[in-house]
């Protein structure tokens, strides 16, 4: 048996594993905050509550219409995103032209409500969502064993961060989206609907949220809290990444997921706050995060 | 309004939060005309292009633009009017390639210029393709801009300052690119401070001062009948 700095080949890369399916969450999470927060400014705190919606959302298609896994994964995005558009319509065009602090008070109060509701109908503890049939069981690649559905989310977080990516860096939709997101007063005067275009930008960032809350629903409890626990992380990973910055926000998503499952392994008890010194350690040296520009 | 007419603004008056910025102007962009708005620093002349354009939240009085009244439209139905705007600040999107910049303004009419044409007329954009929007120089920049509004459609360009900041023979370049835009028939407004700049282009001058029109001048007998009082506004 090999061993890398004492530790077994094999224990190293589980964690790795375990650590790219948390990075994997990380990922999609701060995709979309980076997103919202490149075109709105706001900082979306409700965030998490709309991936704990859509981990719920899964949960209950299955429990109360018997729609399983894949058709929540189709179903659950845009509807939670259409959540959004509300939330976006209802609250968040009110105080577009406030502070932006303003919006993040206002996310905030959300998700505390939101997470009050379903704690109230669902208790602190939550539910569990099987893994569907198709995905359950090991891959054996070899030189390690895989179980099915963590390679699943891996794989599938990974292609919609990458498309998301694509469509926004190659596309004439993202160029008026990157336009809107640099000048939008300018973007608008060429003719480009830039209010609708940001609603619908939040809507987009949150059914990732919601698509994210399905595709975690089979590996953590379905719980009310779900989203608050790793929203925190999720947050660091945007500040390491660069705030907006698309491609960072993915690429530290992933890192980060794997530097957390590192530390597990060499040092367990500062895993939960390696990616906090990192957090302070990038706002020191580089303000602008990683991947950002400074202004 | 006139058919002849394409622009006709009346009463118009404008806010910057407290601060009370045009005081009821009244002046026509007819078609095919070039106008210039000159003016001292301040005078307001930037500020009727953004009042035209809907681009401030406090706007009264009436802006009608080829027969449609657009005093409370937002800026992006009004550009669809037929509108192309070029601002002070030239406005290029850093996060954009040079051609992803041109490509991004989307088309309000029929007959906008094609790539190629533009990078015939401009070919150092030809060159620059590829390069973000704000690593070209100013004047490329400046063509950039004006490029950019050509694509589009639009047969009236409200363009600012376009000659600001840049050296004599680019402001030459700029002022043979007005004047062939003006032979292809094109509707402009045009905000100056370089009244050398604007006085060969323009039939017809407007002067601003704080935020009303003082002067105006149509053709070369007026404009040398007024010359002292032009020397004054302006303080050239």
């Amino acid at each position: 048996m090999i061993d890398i700095f004492g530790v077994p080949l094999l224990a190293l890369l589980g964690q790795m594993l375990l650590g790219l399916v948390n990075g994997s969450f990380y990922a999609l999470l701060s995709l979309g905050l980076a997103v919202i927060f490149g075109l709105l400014n706001v900082i979306n705190f409700a965030h998490g509550a709309f991936y704990m919606m859509g981990a719920f959302a899964a949960w209950g298609l299955l429990t109360w219409t018997g729609i399983g896994y894949f058709g929540a994964l189709l179903l659950v995005p845009p509807l939670i995103g259409l959540l959004g558009l509300v939330v976006d319509r209802l609250l968040l065009k009110r105080i577009a032209h406030l502070d932006p602090l303003y919006g993040l008070l206002l996310t905030f109060g959300l998700a505390l409500v939101l997470e009050g509701g379903f704690r109230y109908q669902f208790g602190v503890s939550g539910e569990s969502y099987e893994v569907p049939e198709s995905l359950q069981g090991a891959l054996d690649v070899g030189f390690m064993v895989i179980p099915k559905y963590r390679l699943w989310v891996i794989v599938v977080s990974t292609l919609v961060c990458l498309s998301t990516w694509l469509i926004i860096e190659k596309t004439r939709l993202g160029s008026y989206l990157r336009a809107a997101t640099e000048n939008p007063t300018l973007t608008q005067a060429f003719g480009i609907n830039v209010p609708l275009m940001i609603s619908l930008t939040y809507g987009f960032g949150v059914a990732l949220a919601g698509l994210a809350g399905v595709m975690a629903a089979p590996i953590f409890q379905v719980a009310p809290l779900m989203g608050s626990n790793l929203i925190i992380v999720v947050f660091a990973v945007v500040v390491i990444g660069g705030m907006g910055s698309i491609l960072g926000s993915v690429v530290t998503g992933l890192g980060l997921g794997l530097v957390e499952g590192l530390t597990k392994v060499y040092w367990p008890e500062a895993s939960s706050t390696v990616v906090f010194v990192l957090m302070a350690l990038v706002l020191v040296l580089r303000p602008a995060g990683l991947f950002g520009r400074s202004a | 309004m006139s058919s002849a007419e394409f622009i006709r603004v009346s009463n118009l008056h404008a806010f910057y939060g407290e601060s009370h910025i045009l005081h009821g102007l009244d002046f026509s962009l007819r078609r095919g005309e070039c106008l210039a708005l000159l003016g001292r620093n301040g005078a307001g002349r930037t500020t009727t292009l953004r009042a035209l354009m809907g681009l401030l939240r406090q706007r009264t009085g009436s802006v009608m633009i080829n027969g449609v009244e657009a005093i409370q439209l937002p800026s992006h139905r009004i550009a669809r009017l037929g509108l192309g705007y070029c601002p002070e600040e030239r406005g290029i999107f850093a996060s954009l390639s040079c051609e992803e910049n041109l490509l991004m303004p989307p088309m309000v009419a029929q007959g906008g210029w094609s790539l190629e044409e533009l990078y015939t007329l401009f070919p150092n954009l030809r060159e620059r393709r590829h390069s973000p929007g704000t690593r070209l120089s100013g004047g490329e920049q400046q063509m950039l801009a004006l490029a950019r509004i050509l694509r589009t459609g639009a047969r009236t360009l409200l363009l600012d300052e376009i000659s600001e900041g840049l050296a004599p023979v680019i402001v030459q370049r700029l002022a043979g690119v007005v004047q062939l835009l003006k032979t292809r028939g094109y509707t402009i407004l045009l905000v100056e401070q370089n009244f050398r700049f604007a006085a060969p282009l323009c039939e017809r001058m407007l002067v601003l001062e704080q935020g009303a029109i003082v002067l105006e001048i149509s053709g070369p007998e007026a404009l040398a009948q007024h010359q002292e009082q032009l020397h004054h506004l302006l303080g050239i």
